[in-house]
This record gives structure tokens, C-alpha cells and sequence, in this order.
């Protein structure tokens, strides 16, 4: 019996690595041939209209960029001072409302966001700031910093909470007012934790399909500044999601498609190695400094 | 003379739990006063009454009187409301249990109090990082390095550590809630040994983490059982010939 149970978790822990493996294989299987059968100066080129033969992958990757980058500025200042506002400030009923509300919150599918984001939003946007069409790059950014916000909180107040009671107490023994305490003592006791926070944001944000395919124009317009938050752009993520129903299988544009999903595969994996690279340094110092 | 003076303090927590039932105190100042007693007796409320660290956990009731007397001999009403709390935690400062120093280096734990004060002189500053690892039996441990996180040091040098950081703030009052309780005996003999250097300037409150602590240590005693003062004398008298049959009973070990 304990040999049939421990071979079940044992296949059950290989073949999740297996399956990774085998997704990554599968991307650059299909993936790589894109290179031989494009050039790299078409790749790099800033046009990206299949049907003639543009493959120019500059936008979508900068349309990413900065979509994603909008949806960060929004969501960690918003995420961690919720997070730090309901682990530290609020009364404790108001919090045992407010923390299963963010998680509920998380649980939202992005379509429906995304349905919220195209009817209310992209209205809103245009009247408000009087542009020609709401569906650009800054609704798919706020848009996505909604949804990574909850993200962030929960996993920002967890680490928040798990900040020893006494620390703040030896601060505000000191003389330490309340938020000198939250910005000096407890934030930075909580460091590993809220950058885990922010990347997992963050890598949310990038990851998402539905809302910013369905709110941001998908125009492959190359972004020339901060005003191109104000115009449609679009996404790798939308434009594999919206054209791979439609292309011939083995083609040159069904190459190019994966080839997209590698740069997206390598850019969030550089996100988390990021991450965790933060994390082990901050380890290793703390052991080297207790050893 | 009196630091602190407590008539018929009572404090309850949320839970309905009343950890002090009419306490009556008096505290002399620029000596050593021992708060001893068996566990969950309402010590540590009581210390953190005088900071009013209490604010800050579920504590639904307080009533009672409890004075602090300021250098001119006014009287300051600990239990007010609008008593500026921050100000008064610059002057009753507090070392806690377990070491706790602040995710800094050495130094910065130091200053951190002073800085907070509004101090900005670079000068001053030195002279009480110098000043208070001194009067804690620090200096001569950490002095080359100063810049180093604080984290580094060993247990009992990071409690002293914070001994020196709460006398950085040069306050009126020290609280030590059990102090040495995580300590090794040559760390402990250290702390009591800089508390009878300090009481000649400070009040020092202790809650003691055992019997023959608050021997050693006490210049006044008291006794609290069940969140009531039993009886309070000087040390010696105290615990040479207590006159309470309950504090007889705990001093010799018969509960406790």
C-alpha cells in the first residue's frame, strides 16, 4: 500500500515537470522554424500584416511592453497600499470583509472584465478624454491592473501579516507614529514577500489574453511614446490568441505565431528568475549574516 | 520620591478577560522596581500601561488613576486620551522579551528613535550611539562595526543591543519585560549589571524572568497574582520576610 501511494505522488511530481518539458519542446518545435523561413530584418521590422508577408514582431512585443508597463504603475501602488492599509490600518472587522472580497475579486474571469472594459470604459474614455476610438492601450492597462491588483494584495497582506506583532511594537516603543512604522519597520521586514507580490502581478499582467484582446483595438501600431497609451495597440498575447484559429497549419505565419509564444515564454520566465533571484540574494544574506 | 503613581487601575481586554482588578502602586524614581509573579498575572499589561503600548491591543476598558510625575513635579495623567503618546513613548521607553532589532544596521537602530525625535545632527547623534552602547556594556563588542546589520549580532548582544537603543532616546523611564528570559547566563549577568549602572539616572521597571532575578536586582518589589498587587516593599524585605502567606508560598517555590 505505501509503495502504490508513494509511486502515485512520485508520477504525479515527474510528469507535472514532463508536461512543462514538453510544452517547451512543442514551442520550439513549431517556434523555431519561423527564423529560417523569415528573415531576421523583416522580423525586426516595425509592420506586422501576415497576409503580405510582414512579420514584423517589434509592435505587438512594445505593444506588450506597454500595456503591461501602464498596468504596473497602476496596480502596485494601488496593490500594496491596500494591502499595507488592510494588514495595518483597518479596524480587524473591517478587514475580515476586505480580504475575501480582494480574493473573490481575483476570481473574476477576465472576460467579463474585459466585457466591463469594452461597454463601460472604452465609452467612458473616449468622452472623457475626448479620443477618436476608447479602445487603446491605456483601457487594457487599467483594465489589467485591475486584474493583478488582487493578486498582489493577497499575497502583499499575507506577507504583511506575517510580520511579527513585535516588531511594531519595539517601533512604536521608540516613538515610532504608525506609518513611520508601516514605511520603516514592517515594509521593509516584508521585502521578499511584496516583491513576490509585484512579480506575480506583474507576470499576471503580461500573461492575459481576453481583456486586453478584447479592450485595447489590436491595432499592430508601433508605440512612438507616452501619447501611444492613448491609441489601439496590440498585444502578442491577442494577436496569437486572435489569428491562430485562422492560419494554415506549418505555414510561415503558424511559425511566426510560436515564435511569439517563445518571447513570451522567455519573458515571463525572465520576470520570475528575476524574482527568485531577488529572493535567494536576500536569503543568502540573511544566512550568511545569522551563520 | 515617586515616578509613577497607580490608584485602582483596572484594565480588560476585548475577550473579557480582566488582566488588572484595581491595582495600587507606587513607584520610586532613579531605582530598580521589580514586578514579579507567576505568568499571565498582568505584568506586562501593567508595563505597557505606562507607555500606553496598550492602545494598540484589543484593550476595551481602563479606569483608574495612573500618574507619571514630570522633573518639575507636575503630574502627568497617563490614562488621558489626547495625551500625546508618541512624546511619551520618548520618555518611558521599553525592551522587550525577545530581542527585536529593526531590519537596519547597528547604528541606524540607534539613531532610529532619535531621528524620528527630529534630531539631525550628525554630532549628537554619534554621541548617543557612543553614549547608550556604553551604558549598555556595548560599545566595546561593536564599535568596529557599527555599519553592519544588526541582525548580525548574537542574542545577547542584540538585546543589549536594545537596551542601548531605548537609552539612545535618553528617556525618563525604562520598562524591561523579562529582559534576559532568551538569554545565556554571562548575557543576563551583563543586562543586570548595566540595570544597576542605569538606575542611577533612569526608573527602571522589571518584569523578571525568574524569582531569583528579581532578588538580585530589586531596589523595590511587588508582588501580583491574578491581576492583583499582593504586596510591595523594598527588596530585601521583601523577599527576606514577605508578610503575605501567598507570596511566602510563590517565593519559596510552593506554586508557580
Amino acid at each position: 500500500m505505501e509503495v502504490f501511494i508513494t509511486s502515485a505522488i512520485k508520477v504525479a511530481g515527474y510528469s507535472a515537470i514532463l508536461f512543462v518539458l514538453a510544452i517547451f519542446v512543442f514551442l520550439l518545435t513549431e517556434g523555431l522554424p519561423a527564423i529560417r523561413e523569415v528573415s531576421l530584418s523583416v522580423l525586426l521590422s516595425q509592420r506586422w500584416y501576415p497576409i503580405e508577408g510582414y512579420y514584423g514582431i517589434l509592435p505587438l512585443l512594445f505593444g506588450t511592453l506597454l500595456v503591461t508597463i501602464g498596468a504596473a504603475l497602476i496596480a502596485v501602488p494601488v496593490g500594496v497600499g491596500t494591502a499595507i492599509y488592510i494588514a495595518e490600518v483597518s479596524p480587524r472587522w473591517a478587514r475580515e470583509i476586505l480580504k475575501p472580497l480582494v480574493e473573490i475579486m481575483a476570481g473574476v474571469p477576465s472576460v467579463v472584465l474585459g466585457f466591463i472594459g469594452i461597454i463601460v470604459l472604452a465609452s467612458t474614455l473616449r468622452q472623457v478624454l475626448s479620443l477618436p476610438t476608447g479602445l487603446t492601450a491605456f483601457a487594457g492597462s487599467l483594465l489589467l491592473g485591475a486584474i493583478s491588483i488582487p493578486t498582489i494584495v493577497s499575497v502583499a497582506e499575507d506577507a504583511l501579516d506575517a510580520v511579527p506583532r513585535s516588531y511594531r511594537d519595539a517601533a512604536l516603543a521608540l516613538g515610532a507614529t504608525r506609518w513611520q512604522t508601516i514605511w520603516k519597520v514592517t515594509l521593509p521586514a516584508a521585502r521578499s514577500g511584496v516583491i513576490t507580490a509585484v512579480m506575480l502581478g506583474i507576470g499576471r499582467a503580461i500573461g492575459e489574453t481576453m481583456t486586453v484582446m478584447m479592450v485595447t483595438g489590436n491595432a499592430p501600431v508601433m508605440p512612438t511614446g507616452l501619447s501611444s497609451l492613448f491609441e489601439p495597440a496590440r498585444t502578442m498575447t491577442a494577436t496569437i490568441a486572435a489569428e491562430m484559429g485562422e492560419v494554415a497549419t506549418d505555414s510561415t505565419h503558424y511559425h511566426v505565431l510560436f515564435l511569439i509564444g517563445i518571447i513570451l515564454f522567455l519573458i515571463s520566465l525572465s520576470v520570475n528568475l528575476t524574482a527568485s533571484a531577488v529572493l535567494l540574494r536576500q536569503r543568502k544574506r540573511t544566512e550568511r549574516i545569522l551563520s | 520620591m515617586n515616578k509613577f503613581v497607580l490608584e485602582n487601575l483596572h484594565v480588560k481586554y476585548s475577550d473579557g478577560v480582566e488582566a488588572l482588578k484595581g491595582v495600587s502602586l507606587e513607584i520610586p524614581a532613579k531605582s530598580i522596581t521589580v514586578l514579579f509573579g507567576p505568568a499571565g498575572g498582568g505584568k506586562s499589561t501593567l508595563l505597557r500601561t505606562l507607555n500606553r503600548l496598550n492602545d494598540l491591543s484589543d484593550v476595551t476598558e481602563v479606569s483608574g488613576r495612573v500618574a507619571m510625575f514630570n522633573s518639575d513635579s507636575s503630574a502627568t495623567d497617563l490614562l488621558n486620551p489626547r495625551l500625546d503618546v508618541i512624546a511619551l513613548r520618548r520618555r518611558v521607553a521599553m525592551v522587550f522579551a525577545r530581542p527585536i532589532v529593526l531590519p537596519m544596521t547597528i547604528r541606524e537602530n540607534l539613531t532610529y528613535g532619535l531621528t524620528l525625535a527630529g534630531e539631525r545632527s550628525t554630532i549628537r547623534l554619534h554621541e548617543a550611539v557612543e553614549r547608550s552602547l556604553q551604558q549598555a556594556a556595548l560599545w566595546d563588542e561593536v564599535k568596529d562595526r557599527l555599519d553592519e546589520p544588526a541582525i548580525s549580532l548574537s542574542g545577547g548582544q542584540q538585546q543589549r543591543l536594545c537596551l542601548a537603543r531605548s537609552l539612545a532616546l535618553d528617556p525618563e523611564v525604562i520598562l524591561l519585560d523579562e529582559p534576559t528570559s532568551g538569554l545565556d547566563p554571562i548575557s543576563t549577568t551583563k543586562v543586570e549589571a548595566s540595570l544597576q549602572e542605569i538606575k542611577m539616572n533612569y526608573t527602571v521597571i522589571l518584569v523578571p524572568h525568574s524569582i531569583q532575578q528579581a532578588a538580585r536586582t530589586a531596589d523595590q518589589a511587588a508582588f501580583i497574582l491574578q491581576g492583583q498587587l499582593i504586596e510591595q516593599a523594598d527588596g530585601k524585605e521583601l523577599f527576606l520576610n514577605p508578610r503575605d502567606k501567598r507570596t511566602q508560598d510563590y517565593i519559596e517555590g510552593r506554586f508557580g
